[in-house]
Formats: structure tokens, C-alpha cells, sequence
């Protein structure tokens, strides 16, 4: 188990991670989303021990990354961002050079580069040198680096990040793979990824963490409200606006011009369908309503709400 | 097999990887050939004592350009991150790369002298103790200077700056005797300890003094030492 404690990270002046909390079960994937800069890669540097906690404690199976930090590193295998590797070497002498460092010798080596291989798909390519390698080939380099010692842990800082929709599909089944019977922590700044993938998310931005939950309670969490997206003619943003004072439970989220008309999202809890109230409404005021649409919440909206508009819920 | 030799091992795979270390080796071949067809058959101790002057030259040039890649390079590619989450101690990484840096270094100076290994067998007079002692100075010089080496390409991501850092530090200190003419008294005795040339001295001359391995020690040490620490801080920053 992970366990976070108040962790804060500066850089400098800078505070990067400010006092976050979590855990992490064994056998969970644990998806890890926020958008650029929110501190995700950050707060898994300090997990792998690559950085040291500003304040706060970082738990691995109740060892500590300060005091027991080499124990920890054996239990974790770890995709950086940017996965980077030794572009001069091929793959067999990479992974020789993965395999050493984790303390295997050669009977062992063997054993298990042929697991590894066949795990990620690197048949084939043993005796090229990296730099060679398509983005998805490098990617599958990474993880195989990650898995050779059979971590109990996995962490992987936007794996399928830069790769074609093709890779993407198979990098995230060899994860889905690779988790079985792996703790895992996957970051990534696309919803759909974490979907994809995770168990539970947690959604940290600017360094706070702003929902922690699985994908089912954070939708029930946010489904209580209903968009609607309109076009009107023969009216202003002004009018527009007037409207919430009628109905002082709307909100509108968006409002804007398209040519003459007025484009506008309006959101409202569930328990009342206020369309008709609206339409007449309208109607009463001589507008023309050119399009009306609904849409029940996303997750993708949970998301943007959650991070592009501050981290703040209404 | 231990943490340091796997660092090491990777090092000099990777010096193969670049033309700077078949660059030096053939440069010091042809330094080594060039003093031994020069004075075929004749060589005395002034040219070996000339040999010994010109290869710390060479050192001053080429010891930058072995180790600014040691660390400057991993940094500018990441990949210091997925060395030091593999369970190194970050002194493993530091003492690895300068031993490879080193050997380099030692290759380098047996190339200069297969010429007079070949002397030695084909039965010309040669002062063997003399050649030995020379070459163990060699090589202590070659120690310190890739200590700085190791030290400059850990403060920074470029390799260029890591250089132009272990070029000036190390013609510091191949100068610090030089200069002692034109300092103030009561700083000669210092640079005169500190400097290379003066340990230097007695183990050219034969005279094998723990005092003076001493300082190469503590020099090679210090600069690691520093090194190894500057790779820590990036934890704390
Ligand atoms: N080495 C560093 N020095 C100074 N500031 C840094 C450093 N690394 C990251 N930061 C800053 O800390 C914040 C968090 O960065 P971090 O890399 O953890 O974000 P992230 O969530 O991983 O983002 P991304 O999706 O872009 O990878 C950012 O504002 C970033 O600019
Ligand atoms: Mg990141």
C-alpha cells in the first residue's frame, strides 16, 4: 500500500504539490489526472525517491522514501515521463543493463527476458539500438524497464503520452495487462485515458487534489445538473443573463455571440425540466429559439470543471 | 555484482559509443610513436622526461572531453532519473563514471607505452624504475583531473559548459606552480602544496612518499565527494 501524508513539493519559492493526501491499495490501479502542470509527475518523483518531500510523508508499504528509500525502489518499477532510456544501446543490452542494476544474475536474466519479451511484445527488436525504435516500440522498452524485476508496483507518468491512436490502444491493453496483480499508478492529463485504464481516479490540480474517487462516484457526484446549449435569435447577452433571475436555480456557464445570435449553456439541477419554462419564456420575450440541445454531465465536464475553471464546484 | 562496477561497466561500453575515447587512444599512440621513432634506439631520460611534460598538456585538452558527458549528459536526456530510481546510491553513480573516466585514461597511457615495452624486449637499455614511477605520476595526474572532470559535468546539463568548467579548473591547476613566482610570499608555500607538480615531483623522481599519495587521495576525493553531493541536492531543491 501507498500511503501519502500531507506531502507538500517546492521548487525553490514555487510550490508544486501542496499538502496532498492519499492512499493507494494493493492491486489498484490508480489513475492520476490533472492538466499540464498540476503537479502529477512531481508528486510520483517523489514516490520513486527521484525527489524528497518538502514537507509531509511518503509511505511504501509503511517504509518511509526518505529512510528506506533503496527497499522502496525494489518494489517499484517506474515509467518516467518522457520515458527516457539509453538511445545508444540496443534493447538486449538495455534490459542486461536493467536487469544487473536489480541485483539478477544471467540464469535469472534469462528466465525472465523471455517473460518480459514476450509481455511486451519485443520480439523482434532485441538487437536494435533504441534510437532506432518507432515511439510505440520505445514505449514498450519503458515499460519492460519497469516491469524486469517483477515490481509489485508500478508507476507510470503519462505512458501513452505522444503516441498514434494505434499505439494508444496497445500500450494501454499491455498496461491493463501488466496490472493484473500489480499496484498500479498511471498519470495522465486525458480523461479518457484514465478511464480507460483506472479503477479510481484522483484529480489533482495546481497541486490540490480536487476529487478522489471511483469513476462511478465522482459521475453520481456531478450528475445531479443538466446542460442545456442554445441559439437564440432577436435577443442580447443582457436578456439572456435576465433569465437566471427568473429561475434562480439556472446557471449560466457559457454565453457568447454567434453573428446576431446569442449562443449560450445553461445548467440546471435535475429534478426539474425547466425547457417548457423556458420556451415560453422565450416566446413571452419575441425571441427565436434557433436550437435547443440537452446533455446530461460528462465526466468530461466533472473534469473541466474540476480543473480548467479553477477547481471550484459550485 | 557490485553496484559500482555495474555503473563502471556501462561507462565504458558507452565511452565506445562516442569517437572521443578512439580519439584519445589514437592520440596517444601517436604521441607515444612519435617520441620513440624520434629518437629511435637513443632514448634517454630527458626525452622520457620530455614525454612526461607533454602528456599532462595533452590531459588538459583531452580529460575535459572524456568526462563531460558523465553526468552533464544523463541530466540533459533525463536519464539521471531512471538511474537514480534504480536502487544506486547516487556515490555508486559518481565513483562508477570516474573509474571508467580512468581507465580510459590508463588505456591511453599503456598506448603511449607499447613503444617501449618493445624497447624493453628487443633488449635496449632502458632506466624500467624510472619509466614506472613516471607513469604511476601519470596516472595520479590523470586521476585528479578526471575527479574535476566528474565535478564539472555533475554541476551542469551541458556538456559544452562541462568542458570549458573541467578545462579552467584543471589548468588551475596545472599552472598553480608555475605562478608561484609572481604571487605574494605568503602564499607560495600553500600553492605550492596544493599544486600538482610539487606531490608530483617526488614520485617522478622514484620516491614513492604515502604524503604524496595522500594528497592525491584527498584531491580525487574531495572533487567526487562534492559531485556526489551536488547529485543528492537535486532531491532538496
Ligand atoms: N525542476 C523544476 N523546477 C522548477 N519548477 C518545476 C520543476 N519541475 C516542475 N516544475 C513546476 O511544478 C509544477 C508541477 O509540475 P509537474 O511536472 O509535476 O506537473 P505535471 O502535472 O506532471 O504536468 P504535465 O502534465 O505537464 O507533465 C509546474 O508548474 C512546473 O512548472
Ligand atoms: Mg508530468
Amino acid at each position: 500500500m501507498i500511503r501519502i501524508e500531507n506531502l507538500s513539493k517546492d521548487y525553490g519559492k514555487f510550490r508544486a504539490v501542496n499538502s496532498i493526501s492519499f492512499e493507494v491499495n494493493d492491486g489498484e490501479i490508480l489513475g492520476f489526472l490533472g492538466p499540464n502542470g498540476a503537479g502529477k509527475s512531481t508528486t510520483l518523483k517523489v514516490i520513486t525517491s527521484y525527489l524528497a518531500p518538502t514537507e509531509g510523508n511518503v509511505y511504501v508499504n509503511n517504509l518511509n522514501v526518505i529512510d528506506d528509500s533503496m527497499e522502496i525502489r525494489d518494489m517499484i518499477g517506474y515509467l518516467p515521463e518522457l520515458n527516457p532510456l539509453y538511445h545508444e544501446m540496443n534493447v538486449f543490452d538495455f534490459l542486461k543493463f536493467v536487469s544487473v542494476s536489480r541485483g539478477f544474475d544471467t540464469k535469472r536474466f534469462k528466465k525472465r527476458l523471455g517473460e518480459v519479451i514476450e509481455l511486451c511484445g519485443l520480439k523482434g527488436v532485441m538487437h536494435k539500438d533504441i534510437r532506432e525504435l518507432s515511439k510505440g516500440y520505445k514505449q514498450r522498452v519503458g515499460l519492460a524497464q519497469a516491469i524486469f524485476h517483477d515490481p509489485k508496483i508500478l508507476i507510470l507518468d503519462e505512458p501513452t503520452n505522444g503516441l498514434d491512436p494505434n499505439q494508444i490502444v496497445e500500450i494501454r491493453e499491455l498496461i491493463k495487462n501488466l496490472g493484473k496483480e500489480k499496484t498500479v499508478i498511471i498519470s495522465s492529463h486525458i480523461l479518457q485515458e484514465i478511464q480507460a485504464t483506472a479503477d479510481r481516479m484522483i484529480i489533482i490540480n495546481e497541486g490540490n487534489i480536487v476529487a478522489n474517487g471511483t469513476i462511478d462516484e465522482l459521475m453520481a457526484d456531478f450528475q445531479g445538473k443538466t446542460r442545456l446549449t442554445m441559439e437564440i435569435a432577436d435577443t442580447t447577452k443582457d436578456a439572456i443573463n435576465d433569465l437566471k433571475k427568473e429561475f434562480i436555480e439556472l446557471n449560466i456557464t457559457e454565453i457568447g455571440m454567434n453573428k446576431e445570435n446569442v449562443s449560450a449553456t445553461l445548467e440546471y439541477p435535475n429534478h426539474r425540466d425547466y425547457r417548457k419554462d423556458i420556451f415560453n419564456y422565450a416566446v413571452n420575450n419575441k425571441w427565436a429559439i434557433l436550437e435547443m440541445s440537452r446533455h446530461k454531465t460528462s465526466l468530461e465536464d466533472v473534469f473541466r470543471n474540476l480543473t480548467v475553471e479553477g477547481g471550484k464546484h459550485e | 555484482m557490485n553496484k559500482i562496477a555495474i555503473i563502471y561497466k556501462k561507462e565504458l561500453k558507452n565511452f565506445f559509443n562516442s569517437p572521443v575515447a578512439y580519439i584519445t587512444l589514437v592520440v596517444f599512440l601517436l604521441i607515444g610513436g612519435w617520441f620513440f621513432t624520434s629518437t629511435l634506439f637513443l632514448i634517454n631520460e630527458s626525452d622520457l622526461r620530455t614525454l612526461f611534460q607533454v602528456i599532462p598538456i595533452i590531459y588538459i585538452f583531452f580529460i575535459p572531453a572524456i568526462t563531460m558527458g558523465l553526468i552533464a549528459k544523463e541530466r540533459n536526456d533525463n536519464t539521471m532519473e531512471f538511474l537514480t530510481t534504480l536502487p544506486f546510491d547516487d556515490k555508486d553513480i559518481v565513483i562508477g563514471k570516474f573509474l571508467a573516466a580512468l581507465s580510459l585514461i590508463g588505456t591511453a597511457l599503456l598506448f603511449t607505452l607499447v613503444h617501449f615495452i618493445t624497447l624493453t624486449v628487443i633488449g635496449t637499455n632502458l632506466d624500467v624504475g624510472a619509466l614506472l614511477s613516471g607513469y604511476l605520476g601519470l596516472f595520479l595526474v590523470g586521476g585528479v583531473y578526471a575527479a574535476i572532470g566528474t565535478f564539472s559535468s555533475s554541476v551542469t546539463n551541458n556538456q559544452i559548459t562541462a568542458f570549458i568548467i573541467s578545462f579552467l579548473i584543471i589548468f588551475l591547476f596545472f599552472m598553480m606552480d608555475k605562478i608561484l613566482f609572481f604571487v605574494p610570499g605568503f602564499m607560495t608555500s600553500f600553492l605550492q602544496f596544493m599544486s600538482i607538480d610539487y606531490h608530483l615531483s617526488n614520485i617522478s623522481r622514484g620516491v614513492i612518499d604515502s604524503r604524496n599519495l595522500i594528497y592525491f587521495g584527498s584531491v580525487i576525493s574531495f572533487f567526487l565527494l562534492i559531485s556526489t553531493r551536488i547529485l543528492e541536492i537535486r532531491k532538496w531543491r
